[in-house]
Parts: structure tokens; sequence; C-alpha cells
């Protein structure tokens, strides 16, 4: 018996069961408190609940405008997302013709979608029906403050300001109709996806493509307007292509029967091993713990969001965790039934172990990069989760595992290779 | 076992299984889930079991060949799979209908997916040249750490792997779906971490059983990793089994071909890899230079 590496192995255990305990209680020590890993985790559409939209553009422009107008599209969608107040919306272009947005914990999910894929135009129609300018020709739409004379004190309007094109067409239009002496006939209607969200009338000729929307606006509605206005200026037609609502009722289902699926799966697994490796079984099993710590720490430190395939990844990785231990036991096995002594048998099982086990996971690793690379939403969340495990096996197989089972050796319990497989 | 010797007869398995497969494929097609197609996905919970006659009532009025299943622990919820493009509105009134029927919440509308026909054919262009992609990398790893022969043996038995996985969702008729692609990436993954194991046996066996003939080494070195390839598929096994047990719908469809996968995983590592291995050198060394002990 050897006390101190005894003692060493009885830390490292109590080390391990510590840090599990928070990973999944939490723990609370006075001025520390650790939160527990399920909270800490960015989770997927699929377990959170949540919509994602995938919007396509409807236009045959290529290169650099399309670019352009894809950006600006981004932009505008961006800011009818942040009239939603969706806590972490996330907008990417996805390819190049294509927009995806994900909104976690949305509840009027098809409420979000039918704002978000509003494909209308916003349009400006004088009395008559004709449209005098659309949304893609106005430059800027901002909230300023003006002075208003019969009242005498400032007043928030909205100030618009069209582009070269907007501008010439602007100033026709209100030609025009100053011309007519019912102030009825001088309105502009400005038209959003079939509803008037506004009705100036037309007090001069402008011919400076600023225009000045006034009418008593409180700074909410002004600012309301104004938003709507630039909202509404999408440069190309949107058609959704790709939606997915997920109540977040099924999401936490997904994510507790996962986690209980996982857990019970784990038992199983942890079972076989102490069963059929006995001590080296244990030592496997205090490394996947680590493993499996190491894995939730690195998913959390790099803001990895779980997803269902994610978990699946995971428990694969957990598979290929056990079979760098199985491939390493096996080999410490023969090198025993070769007559070496325990420790020199743990040596030259490793040593030789561990080329396998590299080769093996080198070209899984292989895999999993082309997974990535090309994947899209869950299947690249699934390449992560497995792209991690597997380096976090490849770590705890090669230094934790085999300082562990040193240690034991060293410890000096029993001399009796059956306990150790053979 | 001799694995060499009756090397033909798991030839024969693995094509009987295959050409099963690719026949029923042939005949009656695989059943691609919407992602694939193109379609709609509605789920909605009921709070009890609804016959699926009653559900038609509404359902025919959009989509008479659309398809109504019943999930959740109590079947209390139903998924009804259209191949129409339906936007927003139309699945919003197809719930209303429900809603208004049933006296439902908002909060009974569980999910609702939709897919464009096209994006079904990117997602497929995507995975094959991902696994193309991804076996050319492989294939260049172990040619340069092996030799070019292994690579070639072990792209096989993954081609193989990847069959037998086809052929069991022809035959079982399970959807084809997005994370089909994922499940048939992993199997690839793991046919070649399982194959490189007994490889790496034959490898080092080469060095030391230098008189031997190559029919002994591969048997030996099967042999010698037979416990673990096992052991590993078994626990393995264990982990992705549990998760189909309990896991919801769409881990099912992840977990039912990572399960085929994994079984045809083991067996090509054993009786299919190993022995192409062996056809590959001795036809070569037949040619080349004759070596009596080597045959």
């Amino acid at each position: 018996m050897n006390f101190k590496s005894i003692t060493i192995f009885l830390l490292i255990v109590a080390i391990v069961g510590f840090i599990s305990y928070s990973a999944i209680f939490g723990v609370n020590l006075g001025k520390y408190e650790i939160t527990p890993a399920k909270e800490n985790m960015k989770l997927g559409l699929d377990l959170e609940g949540g919509v994602f939209v995938v919007l396509e553009a409807q236009t045959d422009a290529q290169g650099a405008e399309l670019e352009k107008k894809m950006e600006q599209a981004k932009a505008i969608i961006r800011q009818r997302v942040d009239g939603l107040g969706v806590a972490e919306p996330n907008i990417v272009l996805e390819g190049k013709k294509r927009i995806r947005i994900e909104l976690p914990g949305v509840k009027n999910a098809q409420d979000a979608i039918d704002i978000i894929g509003k494909t209308a135009q916003l349009q400006f129609i004088d009395p008559k029906g004709n449209v005098v300018v659309t949304g893609k020709n106005i430059k800027r739409s901002e909230v300023t403050y003006q002075l208003n004379r019969e009242k005498g004190r400032e007043e928030p309007v909205v100030a618009l300001e069209f582009d070269k094109e907007g501008t010439k067409k602007f100033a026709e239009a209100t030609r025009e109709l100053i011309k007519n002496a019912n102030s009825k006939d001088r309105i502009i209607y400005i038209v959003l996806d079939d509803e008037v969200i506004s009705s100036p009338v037309v007090s001069g000729t402008i011919t400076d493509g600023k225009a000045v929307i006034t009418g008593g606006f409180t700074v909410e509605k002004a600012s309301k307007l104004a938003t709507l206005i630039r909202a509404g200026a999408l440069p190309v037609e949107m058609k959704e292509i790709q939606t997915s609502v997920i109540g977040p009722t099924l999401g936490l289902t997904s994510l507790d029967k996962s986690i209980y699926a996982a857990k019970i799966g784990l038992i199983l697994i942890f079972l076989f091993m102490l069963i059929y490796y006995r001590i080296p079984g244990l030592i496997a099993d205090l490394g996947l713990t680590i493993y499996i710590l190491l894995v939730l720490g690195a998913m959390i430190y790099l803001d990895a969001t779980l997803t269902l395939p994610g978990i699946a990844g995971l428990i694969l990785s957990i598979g290929m965790a056990v079979d760098a231990n199985v491939v390493i036991f096996e080999r410490i096995k023969e090198e025993i039934r070769a007559g070496k002594t325990l420790r020199a048998a743990v040596d030259s099982g490793f040593k030789r172990a561990l080329r396998t086990v590299i080769d093996a996971n080198v070209t899984t690793f292989i895999a999993g990069v082309v997974l990535f690379k090309f994947g899209t939403g869950p299947i690249k969340g699934f390449a992560v989760t497995l792209l991690i495990g597997l380096v976090a096996s490849m770590v705890t197989a090669v230094f934790i595992t085999k300082y562990l089972l040193k240690l034991t050796i060293k410890m000096n319990i029993t001399k009796n290779t059956k306990l150790y497989g053979a | 076992m001799n694995i060499i010797r009756n090397r033909n007869k798991f030839f024969l398995i693995s094509l009987t299984i295959i050409v099963v497969g690719l026949v029923m494929a042939i005949v009656s097609g695989l059943n691609f889930g919407i992602d694939f197609t193109g379609g709609t996905l509605l789920q909605i919970d009921f709070g009890k079991k609804i016959p699926v006659s009653e559900i038609r009532e509404i359902t025919d009025q959009f989509d008479k060949n659309a398809s109504i299943l019943h999930a959740g622990d109590n079947k209390e919820q139903v998924i009804i799979k259209t191949t129409l493009d339906l936007d927003n509105k139309d699945r919003l009134e197809i719930f209303n209908k429900f809603k208004e029927k049933y006296n439902l919440d908002d909060e009974a509308f569980v999910q609702s997916q939709k897919f464009g026909p096209s994006i079904g054919g990117e997602i497929r262009t995507k995975a094959l040249l991902s696994v193309i992609i991804a076996t050319i990398g492989m294939l260049i790893y172990i040619t340069f750490r092996f030799e070019f022969k292994f690579g070639i043996s072990a792209i096989i038995a993954l081609i193989h792997d990847v069959l037998i996985a086809l052929s069991v969702y022809a035959i079982f008729k399970v959807p084809v779906n997005s994370s089909f692609v994922a499940a048939i990436l992993t199997i690839v993954g793991y046919s070649i971490n399982d194959t490189i194991v007994v490889f790496d046996r034959i490898r080092e066996n080469i060095k030391i059983m230098k008189k031997d003939k190559y029919e002994e080494i591969v048997n030996k070195s099967i042999s010698q990793t037979i416990v673990r390839s096992i052991n590993t598929s078994f626990t393995t096994l264990l982990a992705i089994v549990v998760l189909y047990i309990f896991g919801v719908e769409a881990i099912k469809d992840f977990a039912l071909p990572l399960i085929v996968g994994i079984i045809a995983g083991t067996y090509s590592s054993i009786f299919i890899a190993s022995p192409i291995w062996y056809l590959l050198k001795t036809r070569v060394s037949d040619r080349n230079n004759y070596n009596p002990n080597r045959v």
C-alpha cells in the first residue's frame, strides 16, 4: 500500500465529484456561485423553442449588385425583428441569395413570420392611385424636430430624403398636386402592405428630395412611422422557402427526454466498463466523467449551441471516448497475458494502443471537419459537438486515463491481474 | 474462425442485403421526408387521441394525400405532412380550423415546418459532396499513414456501410430527411474508425510475422482485435439504443440509421475490409513477384 498515491487518487475523485455535482445542481459558496451547466448552455431552437425562417431573394441580380441588395435586405429585416423585441435574434446570409432568421423563444411564432416575411413594398400613392415613389427610392427616414408656428413649440416630425430618381418623381408629383385647391386632393398616401400608415397633405412643391411629414406626432408615433418607412424599403422581394416553428413545450420535452436518455445510456456504459474491465473500468469511468465535464466546459466556453443532433453527436463521441479506453485496455490485457508485469504491461500497452487511437480519431476528425464546413444549421451543431468530443476524448485517453492507471498501480492495493481484466 | 477462407460467404451476405435494398429502393422508392421533397409539416397537440378520420375531414380540404401520424406519449398529438408548399397564411388557416373545432388554445400548435422544393435538391447535392470530400480526405490520410491498398479497402468497407444503411431505409421505409445526412456522415466516420484499428494490427503483425502468409496474418489480426471491436460497438450501441428508446421523434430518425450503421461498420471492419485488403494484396503479388510463402 502506498498512502501518498491513495491520497492523490482520493483527492482526484473528490475534485471530480465536486465539479460534477456543481455542473448538475450548481453550488452556492457565499460570494461564488456556480450555476448548473444546463443553464449556461446556449440551446438551439429545437431545444428551446422558437422560429427560424429562410427567405430567398427573388431577383436575377448578381455579383456586387446582389450583395448590396442582400446586405440592405438583411439590415431591414433586422429592423423588423428588433421591433419584435426578441432577446437574441440571429440573422445571417446563407449562400448568396438567402437570409436565415432565427428567433429563439418567440411565442407568437406565426405573427413573427408574418412581420419578417412581409415582402410587399412601401409605396407613396397620390389620390388618383398612381404610385409616386416606392420604398427603394428612400435614402433616409428619421425623426427630427421642427417648429410648429401655430402652437409655437418644437414638435417631432419625420424627415425623409429621396434618392436621385425619387427626388425627380416626387418633385413632379408635388408640382401637380399643389395645383389642386381642395386639400383632400393634395394628399400623398404612404402605404405599407396595403395599409395606409400616414396620409400627409402636400403643402408645396418639393424639388430637393427632402420632405417632412408633420401631423402633431408624439415622439413615439413619429419614430414608429420613421421605422416603418425604413423597414418597408425592402430592395427585393423575399420568398419564404423554409420555416420551422418549434413550440416551447416541444423544445423542453426534447431536451428533458434527451438528458434522461443520455443519463441512462451513460450509466449502462459505466456499468459495462466496470464489470468487464474492473479496476481499469473504474479508471475509465472516472476518465469518462472528466471527459464529459471537459466537453460541457468547452461548449460553454466556446459558446457553442447545443441542438438535438448535437446531443446525438455528444453521445456518439462518448462512444468514441470509450473506444479509446477499450483499445488501450485490450492491449494491456494482451501484454499481461504475454507475461509482463502490470507496470510494464500498462506502459507498453499504452504506447502501442496510442498509435491506433490517434489514427482512428484523426480519420473521424476529417469527417467532422467536412461536416462542419459543408453542413448548415443542425448538421453544423452536430459537427461541432463531435469535434469537441473527439479532441476531449484524445486528451482524456492520452493523459488522464494513463495517469490514473499508473497511479492505481502505484497504490499497490492488489497484484491480482484478474482485477485488471486479464 | 478463418475469415479469409470464408470471405465469399461474408461478401454474399452483404451483397444480398444491398441488392434487396437497392431493388426495394428502385421498385418502391425511398421514403423521402419533406425536407427532401419540399412540403409542410404541422404538429398539433389535441390533449387526447383524435382518430385519423376526423383529422382527415379538415386536411382533405387542403390535400387528400396528406400523411397523418400520431405522436406524443399518449398519442395525443398529430403530425400532418403534406408535399404542398403551404405558406404561413395557409398553415395558420389549417390550425385555426382545428382550433375552432376542438377548442384549442394557441399553445397547441406544437410545431410547423416548411421546406421549399429547391431545398431538398440542395441538401442532397451537399450531402453527396460532403461524403465525397470526406472520403478523399480520409483516403489521403490512410495512404499517408499506411498504404494505398489499406485506404482503398477501408473506403470499400465504408461504401458498404453506407449502402447497408440505405438498404435498411429502403426495406423498412424509414423517412429520409436532413438528419439522415448527418447520420450517414457519422457512419462514414465510425466505419473508418473501426476499420483502422484492425488495419493497424495487420500492419503491426506484418512486421512480426515475417514468415507467415497474409491469410494467417489477417486472421490473427482480426482475432486479436475482435473483442475490442465488439466491446466498442456494444457500448456505443448502448448509448444510441437508449437514445432511440427514450428520444423524441427527431432523435429517433437520427438514432436508427446510426444503430444500423454501427452494426454494419463493425461487421464490415471484420468481414469485409480485411478480406478485401487480402485480395488486393495477394492479387498484385501474384502478378508481380510470385512468393509462395505469402499467398
